[in-house]
């Protein structure tokens, strides 16, 4: 008896989480179409709010500023996020190791208003002592997305290269590779699948920040979720749900599509 | 070899500078600017050394901040609110997070990548808009709302935004898939013939799940509650934006201070005090993370 209650319980709770992880996106796609201003009565189906969304001028620049900052973001914190992988995976020991670990794990979890604080402070106490930089605006918030997500792309690749032994790259170096020659052409191609991960993930977590970019953004520099925050501060409006709708649609199909490419990768043997 | 040597020490240099110019600093500079004073200028505080009131050049370091934080009641409320938000709202996610969890390690293997991905999927959408999604399905005639109405089950609309029980349920929300992750991956490294054996031994699944699978879970446990944990104490958007005035968390408080009543050096120290909140729970987290690799 006890047998079979169990196996009703867990599947149970599994379609309650489901349910409860998508309910409140769903919500947001099914009224996204909704024709009334008012985003809780239902009036009938219409793109109008799209369409909207399409003439919102600050919507479209502060999603194309924060597109940019991802991109180049993410790009650097790959840069950086491998390279810290790289040293904590394959140097076991060197002076302040321990240090260097706390430092890569930290940003995880850190509280994001202490990341942005600190950082504004640092940029302020800066710009006072050697003049750069000067202000505040989207190199400032280039810094600062490079360094919270580099620990991101530090994990995932120290995963991925703690996954598969030294030997590929011990045998490499047997034969006279260079170092530097075997990371380009034996351990990179090794890791790929970690790297699309890493740089997907910081584009994202760059893309979606708000507590730590509002510290250390300028006048001029207002990104995405800085726009949704003052309008969502407002009150519901049909426009954020359209942009919800949209965002969601393109993660869906780059995730998928990027799980798929892994998938194959994995199952290729190494070439 | 002496290409290696040198490529290693730069290997390690950069990504180590570049953590310590842009993340430990910054903290020495927080943790200087909270005993300064508040003064209007750029940048809006009082230098730590420079002429006293004789004339002399000392150090002016001030307590102040420190002691209006631990006299204003609103602070302390602000620090309990945020302690007792995160440690139920850490409970909460256990508590979902962990059948969900166990059902997708016990999953046939082919489903169980789908099954990940649809818990991380939510995750890769953008938190902001996941919490202002409650908004709409909380407000006074708001979806749940309106849905009880029109089932005759109640009569008045529930009050359920810019509550606590809103609080909760965002930090549950948005931090469940932080939960669920560590968990898996521990579950899913869990010798199924341990279960086989216990069964085998006369034991009933209930008392085998207890006495087997709950204590070999309990590394996946503790590493998703610190996972969620430590981020939710600083939490600003969730009790900003579904919370009340008898809701208010250190995180807001901090934003408030810094960005409404530009008192940096205030800010500052609620920053360092909070600091003082989740740095054990981190250490803890790291040798979890780190297993033994560290030293």
């Amino acid at each position: 008896m006890i047998y079979g209650r169990r196996r009703i319980f867990v599947p149970l709770m599994m379609l309650l989480g489901f349910c409860f992880l998508y309910g409140p996106i769903v919500s947001l796609i099914v009224y996204s179409f909704n024709s009334s201003r008012l985003v809780t009565v239902w009036a009938g189906f219409s793109t109008h709010w799209y369409s909207e969304l399409f003439h919102n001028d600050a919507i479209l620049t502060a999603a194309l500023l924060s597109l940019r900052i991802a991109a180049i973001s993410a790009t650097g914190a790959l840069v950086l996020g491998t390279l810290a992988g790289f040293v904590l995976a394959r140097y076991r020991r060197f002076h302040g190791r321990g240090l260097f670990g706390s430092m890569v794990t930290a940003p995880l979890v850190m509280p994001e208003v202490i990341t942005g604080l600190s950082l504004l402070l640092l940029f302020v106490s800066l710009e006072s002592i050697i003049g750069w930089p000067q202000g505040r605006g989207v190199l400032t918030i280039l810094i600062a997305h490079m360094t919270f997500t580099l620990a991101f792309v530090a994990v995932v690749v120290e995963a991925r290269l703690s996954a598969f032994d030294m030997s590929l790259e011990e045998a490499a170096l047997d034969l006279g590779a260079r170092p530097l020659k075997v990371f380009f052409v034996i351990t990179l191609p090794l890791i790929s699948p970690a790297l699309v991960a890493g740089w997907l993930l910081a584009f994202t977590l760059s893309l979606d920040d708000l507590v730590i970019t509002s510290f250390v953004s300028g006048p001029a520099s207002t990104t995405l979720p800085m726009v949704i925050f003052s309008s969502v501060r407002l009150g519901v409006s049909p426009q954020i749900n359209a942009l919800a709708t949209i965002l969601v649609a393109t993660v869906t199909v780059v995730v998928v599509i990027a799980s798929r490419l892994m998938l194959t990768n994995e199952k290729r043997p190494p070439a | 070899m002496r290409e290696g040597r040198a490529g290693r020490r730069a290997v390690i240099a950069i990504p180590y500078l570049w953590l310590l110019l842009f993340f430990m600093v910054p903290f020495a500079i927080v943790l200087k600017i909270s005993f300064a004073e508040t003064a209007l200028g750029i940048p809006p505080f009082t230098p730590l050394i420079g002429p006293d009131d004789d004339g002399k050049t000392s150090l002016l370091a001030s307590l102040a901040n420190y002691r209006l934080i631990g006299d204003d009641f609103l602070y302390l409320r602000a620090y309990l609110n945020s302690l007792k938000f995160a440690a139920g709202a850490t409970v909460c996610c256990l508590l979902i997070g962990y059948p969900l969890a166990y059902g997708i390690a016990r999953a046939p293997r082919a489903w169980r990548g789908l099954l990940l991905m649809l818990v991380i999927l939510p995750f890769w959408t953008s938190y902001l808009i996941r919490v202002y999604a409650w908004i709409g399905l909380l407000k006074g005639n708001g979806i749940i709302n309106n849905l009880l109405i029109w089932a005759g089950l109640i009569g008045d609309p529930l009050p359920l935004l810019n509550n606590a029980f809103a609080v909760y349920l965002g930090l549950t929300y948005s931090y469940l898939p932080y939960m669920i992750l560590p968990l898996y991956a521990q579950l899913e490294k869990l010798d199924p013939t341990l279960l086989e054996a216990a069964a085998d031994l006369g034991c009933p699944p209930s008392r085998a799940f207890w006495n087997v699978t709950l204590p070999l879970s309990l590394p996946g446990i503790a590493a998703g509650c610190l996972l969620v944990f430590i981020p939710m104490v600083g939490e600003f958007v969730i009790p900003d934006l579904l919370g009340g005035p008898d809701t208010l968390m250190i995180g807001k408080v901090l934003w408030d201070e810094f960005f409404t009543n530009r008192d940096w050096p205030v800010a500052s120290a609620l920053a360092v005090s909070m600091l003082v909140l989740v740095v054990i729970p981190m250490a803890l987290l790291r040798k979890h993370l780190g297993g033994g690799e560290a030293r």
